[in-house]
């Protein structure tokens, strides 16, 4: 197996007396698409902050390309090429929807497939309500704008923190439509969901998460639901 | 009941306690900053424009444009190398310390300038004036007004139009999102106290030009800029000129019934305004 692009070696993270994980490894091959699960508090947030610099690591190396990352400040990580559609959306309040996707451009200008033009042919709805404040919009486009956002900087690898957290299932259909272009343009991806059947259906590789823990990986489409299910939510004995 | 005189006056007054605020308006605005240091860093500039006077000869309006890039330097260091050290959670640290830096640079200046109050001499043009039909106006009142006029439009410019000002808004927001952008807040914010500093020279050469200034008369400027803030809006930059006119009309009116209420009667128009509109004339929407 080639080396990845991303990967992330027994990982440990601490949030103040609390730790949230315990040894993750996690790979992430050129292309590919990789779902991580698992129920609320299972770390795969921490596991997203860990790896964008913005939440800290205790111990566990995160390497880019064969270059280790760990410990590298947030603005640096991007610059890196590695962009985050985060949990929430948090699109800026005072910014406008075009403001909010320039945003993400604003440090790293790499020529690439995503810029305005191809981010508003991606979602053309986005382009109709450019000069409304990000936060005036449903549910669903606020997402659209978050993962336009994201794009911008055309990043090498772009993690999607819950794309279908508080979304109706059309619209969160509507919303993965948008990933064959995105795996197009080159990036590689990995998703957080909650939604299991989702991210079967997105991903190549699936990790569930539980307590802090890898309790399950695999290739989505060999992985049995009962197996899921245990990982998921413990194993019964 | 006021003349027509008078509330010109007042008017143009105004442009001085806008031109004081704008500066303590942005880093409020951008940070979330008080900066208790804010009228001391404007006499400083006051001091810094007066001696590059006097060490080149060069007028105050040719000093000061000196100053502008050296007191972007001071801001840019000044928060680099200690505001950005206590910006956090707590908003106390930030204050105690401007608090403290406050105190510094007067008794910096007293050391360095001794107590006495000094003035920048610009010339024939402070006592000119036009005639604007029935009144007189100064020339370099008006030039105040007109400049911070200008100020805000070019700090509006910069904060809905460029790139900079983007990511300024952005940072205001939410600044762990921001660095997922790829932005530094720190240098956002060494920018920002930057440019405030380079707004605190030209109301220094506007200060200094129009009367006498000691090392003491820092923390009354602060507390019109603050008042001219707070009357606006907070992180309004119209707002902030609007207040500094507020300001500047109850002053001159005050002073037209009785000379001994000048002071008073900005501070009562404060007051009133606030039991009015307690988020002041123009609110920031989100916040």
């Amino acid at each position: 197996m080639s080396e990845p692009i991303l990967s992330v070696s027994g990982l440990t993270a601490h949030y103040g007396d609390f730790q949230a994980l315990f040894g993750v490894d996690v790979a992430l091959q050129q292309g590919e698409v990789v779902a991580i699960i698992g129920a609320n508090g299972a770390g795969k947030t921490t596991l997203m902050r860990a790896i964008t610099g913005v939440a800290r690591v205790s111990a566990g190396r995160i390497r880019l390309d064969g270059c280790d990352i760990t410990g590298t400040p947030a603005p640096d990580i991007l610059m890196a090429g590695i962009a985050m559609v985060p949990e929430g959306r948090r699109l800026f309040p005072s910014l406008s929807v075009e403001e909010n996707l320039l945003i993400g451009a604003h440090a790293r200008r790499t020529r690439g497939h995503w810029n305005l033009e191809s981010v508003y042919r991606l979602f053309p709805i986005l382009r109709e309500r450019r000069d409304h404040p990000g936060t005036a919009l449903s549910g669903g486009q606020q997402q659209m704008v978050a993962i336009g956002r994201a794009l911008m900087s055309n990043p090498r690898v772009l993690l999607c923190d819950e794309l279908s957290l508080g979304l109706a299932p059309v619209v969160i259909r509507e919303i993965y439509a948008a990933f064959p272009e995105i795996h197009a343009s080159g990036a590689s991806i990995v998703v957080i969901e909650q939604d299991v059947g989702q991210a079967l259906k997105v991903a190549d590789h699936v990790h569930c998460m539980m307590e802090g823990r890898i309790t399950l990986s695999g290739r989505a489409g060999e992985l049995s639901r009962d197996a899921i299910h245990d990982a998921y939510f413990g194993a019964t004995h | 009941m006021f003349s027509l005189d008078t509330i010109l006056q007042g008017l143009l007054l105004g442009g001085l306690y806008a031109l004081f605020a704008a500066g303590l308006s942005l880093v409020f605005g951008i940070m979330r900053l008080v900066n208790l240091a804010h009228g001391d860093l404007i006499v400083l500039g006051a001091y810094l424009i007066l001696g590059l006077g006097t060490v080149t000869g060069l007028n105050p309006f040719a000093a000061a444009l000196i100053a502008m890039p050296l007191m972007f330097a001071l801001g840019w260091l000044l928060q680099t190398r200690l505001l950005n050290r206590v910006l956090g959670e707590d908003i106390l640290p930030p204050l105690l310390v401007t608090f403290g830096l406050s105190v510094v640079i007067q008794n910096g200046l007293l050391a360095a300038f001794t107590a006495d109050s000094r003035k920048l001499a610009a010339g024939p043009v402070e006592s000119a004036s036009v005639a604007v039909g029935p009144v007189h106006m100064g020339v370099m009142p008006v030039m105040t007004l007109a400049t911070a006029v200008a100020v805000i439009l070019a700090l509006n410019l910069l904060f809905y139009r460029t790139a900079l000002g983007r990511a300024f808004r952005a940072t205001s927001d939410d600044a762990v999102t921001a660095q997922l952008m790829g932005i530094r807040p720190q240098r956002i914010f060494a920018m920002a106290t930057g440019i405030a500093l380079v707004v605190a020279a030209i109301a220094a050469l506007y200060l200094g030009t129009r009367a006498n200034f000691d090392p003491s008369i820092g923390p009354a400027r602060l507390l019109y800029a603050f008042e001219a803030v707070i009357i606006g809006g907070l992180g309004s930059l119209w707002g902030t000129l609007a207040g500094g006119v507020v300001i500047g009309l109850a002053q001159t009116m005050g002073a037209a019934v009785n000379p001994e209420w000048q002071i008073l009667a900005g501070h009562v128009a404060f007051v009133l305004i606030l039991m009015v509109r307690p988020r002041g004339l123009f609110p920031r929407a989100i916040d």
